[in-house]
């Protein structure tokens, strides 16, 4: 006789605990395997998990075992078709057999291990310490709406919201301490006297009883009406609040110059920067919709294909694409119902006295209704050394230097490289005070 | 005609392919009926236990056991499982099996009622009779107190987590595995001790630590590593040397007993490693056996079902599509191939030996005089099935025909040598020779580096030295041999060295190797 048991109910993820020590045993590895992944992913594609591979370092499991080269040895194999024995069979050249059986007969081989990282596994990694700027702080500014969320138990309210459990408890215990006398009580009082009433041949004892069972059912009565079944003081009602719920919607602003001066690198290096911030909004809201906004002379919204890879010509004005933001803004992105962020991508040139007009755009009507604003100027190495010190450089960087002064929320960097833009990001969004000092 | 009909389908246990708790009572009652009656095995009592394919993956990643310690090499196993099933590289196994007492079986949700109850055969009845009758695992393993040391094991490991951090134990856990397959008592049996004596063991001594506590010891100046190897280890070390048995095979017994540097909780950690490994020992060493006794039972059981009406023949087409492709062999030259199949194998093996009791030729009366012929391959099967490992199993049953049926033949590589010599094939002249390479593949101390510990100078420089004896002149891959060495020396805590023997060749000047984590 066996005994069967249904454990498909039992907890899951019991392996949860080894799946966490795993991912923190090869944290450095996966780290670099993510970066690597950046390259091929859109900028909105962070819906679904990663699928990576790791090199085995620091999962190595050795185990003492025998080499596959050198000694002599002797195996049997299944399906001999023309061999008899004596036959010689020449042995595969030494790199083409060998590589083939690294892979195959160690299971921790030289090979990469190939795993699935969830999608929270990867943002996690991907952001570890970071934190949001100002998310608190905007969220409790920019209440718009309310969810009603269950508070406790009162004891008014409307009838739809009574809570009957609690209502006959109190009732219960009330007649219970009040001695309500029960139905089935007074039921038998009446029945014995309807049984006596009935009776034609009464004993003295009997016909004095009647009456005094009347009295008693009366009085019994007058008890019932004065302690009644349900009394007000019994009723309870669920109790609901009105519960700020934070808008859970953002927009994120790709701002790029695309004039001729931005080359196939500078591009790289913002749509790099792009991803990452677009990765951190969607972690953080439910919604993030993403407006591209690619700029010469003139400034125009387009989708990220033609963002990225579309050529086109011209000058450079830079506060074009301001106006095209707040225009967009304007249209479709209420700051009551959005949370704006912008990230502006430059090579740093604009035309003579635009600097200016970007600077009084930015104070008046973009930084009052932003969550943040990120300026990366992406220069070549050279420049990067010329331009060593925060106070030097071309016009649009010094006078985004005045907003940031005021704003805490503007941030402004310079990169390079992609080795660059990791930290820079990181900087970004987790030292406001740094960036403000 | 149709009498017979409604007749047959009268007896059927079941019609189509959905599978629930009434029907898996009256299928495992049915089969347990010819396992019993039958076939007479003998069998611990059954637990079948059903999950969902999440736990499957889970009990995978944990050795099978439904309960395990934390540790991050479960996860990466884990985590490979997973990304395999999910892309589809690999399905799921329709069972595990514990051996344990009693007998736990796990039996995937997404199987049909068919494939439920070859499982049930061949997990519930076959692998359990193996498990419990097989000399191995009667002597090797405590089928009634796994269950319960792994909970010990698992509650001992997270306390020491808490402790004294996950890293620490960590590093033991990682060491300790890195030896695992030399955790093993392999010529005598180590002392039983139940899960509830260890468990009591334990609380004494945390009793005993608690009783004598004084805060007082706190305040005594630490005497420096130099002073206590003056006086008090030289002491010591010799009664140490008295109770160490040199050469000792089990090296995690012997760092365990030995370590100059763990503590308590380490040694005992390395304990639960060691148990563990002794667990498992047995099952390395019967694979094509274990497989081929619960394939024989699951397909006798199967047809017998059928041939009393009992099964539809739709699933019983069900079942021997899947029965095949579980024996499937490919040949050595078919992409496919990935050595020798031990269901495959095993199966053929024991079918073959019904058919020499039942119907010997003359080749298999002279190959086999005891049992050709006689009759009763219940009872020669369940005495192989008690008394024999997989490497003396196919030096003793392994017979002519199935040699040329498998068209096995035996290639021999010497490194020096630019090519493979063909040295035996399935023939007169070969069939001793191919039965014997074979069933010496099977052999696990072939199969493992035979490595010992020869000396420990616990009065001098504590220097711990291993020997590695070579056989076949094969020596042990490099890069791992010098991890696994770091790892000793880790639990160690001192230098340790791993010499080379080679038997047949003489002594080489590198005797030692170069261990360049030694020079931190």
């Amino acid at each position: 006789m066996s005994h069967f048991i249904d454990r498909r109910l039992n907890p899951k993820g019991k392996s949860l605990g080894n799946r966490q020590r795993f991912i923190r045993r090869a944290r450095t590895e996966i780290r670099e395997a993510i970066q690597k992944s950046l390259k091929d992913r859109k900028v909105t594609d962070t819906s679904g998990g990663e699928k990576i591979s790791i090199p085995t370092r620091s999962t190595k499991e050795p185990r003492f075992r025998l080499s596959n080269q050198g000694g002599h040895r002797e195996r049997v194999f299944p399906g001999n078709k023309e061999y008899v024995a004596g036959d010689q069979i020449r042995k595969p050249r030494q790199g083409a057999g060998q590589s083939g059986k690294k892979a195959s007969d160690s299971g921790e081989g030289e090979d990469d291990f190939q795993f699935t990282l969830t999608r929270d596994e990867f943002l996690d990694i991907f952001f570890e310490d970071l934190e949001l700027p100002n998310l608190v702080k905007t969220t409790l500014k920019e209440i718009t709406n309310f969810s009603m969320r269950r508070a406790g138990i009162t004891t008014d309210g409307a009838p739809t919201n009574i809570n009957l459990v609690r209502t006959m408890r109190n009732s219960y215990g009330r007649r219970l301490a009040l001695k309500r006398p029960s139905t089935k009580e007074l039921n038998a009082l009446k029945e014995r006297l309807f049984v006596l009433e009935a009776k034609a041949d009464k004993n003295d004892e009997e016909r004095a009883e009647v009456p005094r069972l009347h009295k008693q059912i009366d009085e019994l009565e007058a008890k019932r009406r004065w302690i009644p079944y349900i009394d007000p003081i019994d009723v309870r009602f669920n109790a609901f609040e009105p519960q700020p719920i934070p808008t859970a919607q953002a927009v994120m602003f790709c701002l790029m110059d695309v004039s001729g001066s931005m080359g196939e690198r500078e591009k790289d290096l913002a749509k790099r920067f792009f991803l990452l911030l677009h990765l951190f909004l969607i972690r953080r809201y439910d919604k993030v919709d993403v407006v591209f906004i690619r700029h010469t002379h003139d400034a125009q919204e387009v989708d990220e294909e033609t963002f990225f890879y579309s050529p086109q010509s011209g000058g450079t004005i830079v506060s074009t694409a301001l106006e095209e933001m707040i225009r967009i803004v304007g249209e479709r992105y209420s700051s009551a119902d959005w949370n704006i962020y912008a990230a502006q991508a430059s090579d740093g040139y604009t035309q003579t006295g635009d600097a200016e007009r970007c600077v009084r755009m930015l104070q008046n009507d973009i930084m009052p209704i932003s969550q943040y604003y990120a300026y990366i100027e992406i220069l070549d190495d050279r420049e990067m050394e010329v331009f060593a010190h925060d106070d030097s450089g071309a016009e649009l960087w010094r006078a985004y230097g005045r907003v940031r002064q005021e704003w805490s929320n503007f941030a402004t960097k310079r990169i390079s490289q992609p080795s660059h833009i990791f930290p820079v990001f990181r900087e970004l969004f987790n030292k406001q005070t740094a960036i403000q000092s | 005609m149709t009498s017979a009909v409604s007749k047959s389908s009268d007896k059927l246990l079941f019609e189509d392919s959905e599978w629930d708790f009434d029907r898996l009572r009256i299928v495992s009652d049915a089969i347990e009926d010819i396992a019993f009656n039958d076939l007479g095995l003998d069998v611990y009592p059954n637990q079948i236990e059903i999950i969902s394919t999440e736990q499957m993956l889970d009990a995978y990643s944990s050795h099978g056991m439904p309960l395990m310690y934390h540790h991050w090499s479960f996860g990466k196993l884990f985590a490979h499982h997973e990304t395999m099933y999910k892309h589809g590289y690999a399905g799921l196994a329709y069972e595990i099996v514990i051996n344990s007492s009693p007998c736990i079986s796990y039996l995937l949700e997404e199987n049909t009622m068919t494939m439920q109850a070859l499982v049930i055969a061949h997990a519930a009845y076959g692998h359990n009779h193996f498990f419990k009758n097989n000399y191995l695992f009667k002597q090797w393993t405590n089928a009634e107190a796994i269950l319960d040391y792994l909970n010990f094991a698992k509650k001992y490991i997270a306390q020491c987590e808490e402790e004294y951090g996950t890293e620490a134990v960590e590093n033991v856990l990682d060491s300790a595995h890195a030896i695992m397959d030399h955790g093993v008592f392999r010529y005598r049996r180590p002392p039983r001790l139940s899960a509830d004596a260890l468990i009591e063991r334990q609380r004494k001594r945390i009793a005993y630590d608690q009783a004598t506590f004084n805060d007082l010891w706190r305040t005594l100046p630490v005497r420096d590593e130099d002073q206590r190897d003056d006086e008090e280890d030289v002491p010591d070390s010799d009664a140490a040397h008295a109770h160490m048995t040199l050469p000792e095979e089990n090296i995690i017994y012997f760092l365990e007993k030995q370590s100059p540097v763990l503590a308590p909780w380490q040694r005992e950690i390395l304990r639960i490693v060691r148990n563990l490994s002794q667990y498992f020992y047995p099952q390395k060493q019967t694979k094509v056996m274990n497989e081929g006794c619960a394939t024989f039972v699951h397909h006798y059981i199967m047809s017998e079902l059928f041939q009393r009406g009992q099964i539809a023949e739709g699933s019983m087409l069900e079942f021997l599509h899947s029965h095949t492709s579980v024996v499937f062999q490919p040949t050595f030259d078919d992409p496919r191939y990935s050595g020798i199949n031990p269901y495959a194998l095993g199966f053929a093996m024991m079918e073959d030996i019904k058919r020499i009791c039942e119907d010997a030729t003359d080749e298999d009366k002279e190959w086999f005089p005891d049992i050709a012929g006689c009759g009763d391959w219940r009872g020669v099967l369940k005495d192989a099935w008690a008394n024999y490992r997989d490497e003396s199993f196919i030096q003793q049953f392994l017979s002519p025909k199935l040699m040329r049926d498998f068209r096995f033949f035996s290639l021999l590589d010497k490194s020096e040598d630019p090519n493979y010599m063909v040295s035996a094939i399935h023939n007169e002249q070969g069939y001793r020779n191919v039965r014997t390479v074979l069933a010496e593949s099977y052999e696990l101390s072939r199969l493992e580096p035979n490595i010992q510990v020869t000396g420990a100078d616990l009065a001098g420089d504590r220097k711990l030295t291993l020997q590695h004896m070579r056989q076949d002149s094969i020596p042990l891959h490099a890069e791992s041999r010098d991890q696994v060495v770091t790892h000793i020396r880790n639990l160690w805590g001192h230098e340790v060295v791993l010499e080379e023997h080679d038997e047949n060749a003489p002594p080489e000047e590198e005797e030692e190797p170069k261990i360049p984590a030694f020079l931190q």
